[in-house]
């Protein structure tokens, strides 16, 4: 099908796009890389009375290191993060993770502020900002509001963005040096969203974990901090014992639902599996 | 309202000026406003890949974007390809390893395996059918097609 009609705008700075936004009272969607936002326009699924087109906007592209951060501007693609030398040293699971977002021709238009802001809980990178603690900047029109992942997720495509707000940076501590990750994800065929997905990074002193973190794509409305799984490895290491003990903990942990991909109960047995195989596949890399 | 724009862009290398609704998806521009046929329309949502093209330079789903956001911008489309009236080497290869039957999803096919080469000189196997899973065929199997980009990858290499 074909979209509705909207007004368009595709304003040149970040403050025209802000008031642009205020005056449809939201009633205007905002339009970044587009690859979920167009699907659901042809649809009919959105009709809104406008979009805000960010493509014109060249200050929202940069991947910049600071204050032990890895900072993107909202509106960098994806294809621009899998090649950064700054991602790869800094932030491997995001590397490895954009390998799994959609397929090469997605990730040329697609941007880690949109898919983000989209809030998918299937999708790769708001597991990413799970699993890594990350933040994101938002612009209203009372000015800039810092949001932890954790409370920017509410629940399925819904973020706690105010309907004046655009989301413009993405935040991500810069991993450890030597901190084994791994992006595990199920999926029927690749470049489809994940049935569920695994996001691991694990810090180790020989048998010893000083820090791990696990989040889920797909095990329910929102991506999930596996915490309680996490501190079976801080407290008792990297040994097989553990490794199981807190895959099966990951599977109490998620309250995942049905629907025509695949059921609650398959959904909570791959959490368990993709969480072993994330966790030692991490391990494996890991130095230390 | 949805007001009447006036677009302008580079395909293969000549300058196109169009009017349209902002609504209007590039695919769409590009097959009917610019009779250029060779872009299909497969899906409309960005799975099946058969619309693909370059899009300044990177491949790019033209039935997930707009034609006003082209304004400006420089596209190739499967018309682009050959060089002096001869076929693109990436062509000759899916000739000669029968990476089409139907050819309805060639044109995306040829958009997406050009940009993977390009970003990727040397590809896998494994890479390769990564790269093409970004379009859907239904009547090769996706074998002849893997052949045809595997042949082509060092043709493509040697001319850069």
């Amino acid at each position: 099908m074909k979209p509705p009609k909207f007004d368009y705008h595709a304003p040149k700075t970040l403050d025209e796009a802000v008031a642009a936004l205020g005056r449809y009272g939201g009633d205007a969607k905002v339009l970044a890389g587009g690859q979920s936002l167009m699907p659901l326009l042809n649809f009919r699924l959105a009709r809104p009375a406008a979009l805000i087109d960010l493509n014109r906007i060249t200050s929202l592209a940069y991947i910049r290191e600071q204050d032990g951060q890895v900072r993107f501007g909202a509106m960098t693609r994806q294809r621009t993060i899998e090649f950064s030398p700054v991602v790869a040293q800094r932030l491997p699971l995001l590397k490895e993770a954009t390998r799994w977002v959609g397929h090469l021709p997605i990730r040329t238009r697609g941007t880690i502020g949109g898919s983000i802001a989209h809030a998918d809980p299937s999708a790769e990178y708001p597991a990413v900002l799970a699993a890594l603690e990350g933040e994101v900047v938002a612009r209203g029109a009372k000015g800039d509001r810092v949001i932890r992942a954790n409370d920017l997720f509410q629940t399925y495509l819904t973020t706690n963005l105010a309907s004046d707000e655009i989301l413009t940076e993405v935040r991500l501590p810069a991993m450890p040096a030597g901190a084994g990750y791994a992006l595990e994800e199920f999926a029927r065929r690749h470049g489809d969203f994940a049935i569920v997905g695994i996001a691991a990074v694990v810090v180790r002193e020989g048998q010893r974990c000083t820090l791990a973190r696990l989040a889920t794509a797909g095990a329910g409305p929102v991506p999930v901090r596996l915490r309680a799984a996490e501190q079976i490895l801080e407290a008792q290491g990297l040994g097989e014992a553990a490794i199981e003990a807190a895959a099966r903990k990951a599977t109490e942990l998620v309250e995942p639902d049905a629907d025509i991909h695949a059921s609650a109960d398959y959904r909570r047995h791959l959490t368990g599996v993709l969480t072993k195989r994330a966790l030692v596949r991490a391990i494996g890399v890991a130095r230390g | 309202m949805a007001d009447i724009v006036t677009v302008r862009m580079t395909v293969n290398g000549v300058v196109h000026e169009g009017r349209c609704e902002p609504r209007k998806l590039l695919v769409d521009f590009i097959r009917e406003d610019l009779g250029l046929t060779g872009t299909h329309v497969g899906c409309e949502h960005g799975i099946c890949g058969a619309c693909t093209i370059m899009f300044n330079g990177e491949a790019a789903r033209s039935c997930i974007m707009l034609a006003v956001q082209a304004d400006g911008a420089e596209l190739v489309t499967v018309e682009g390809l050959m060089r002096d009236g001869k076929l693109h080497p990436l062509q000759e290869a899916f000739r000669d390893h029968h990476g089409l039957q139907c050819g309805f999803c060639t044109p995306g096919m040829l958009m997406t395996a050009l940009d993977l080469l390009r970003t990727n000189p040397s590809p896998s196997e494994r890479e390769i059918r990564e790269g093409i899973s970004a379009v859907l065929c239904r009547c090769t199997g996706y074998q002849g097609i893997v052949n045809a980009v595997r042949a082509a990858a060092p043709i493509l290499a040697s001319e850069r």
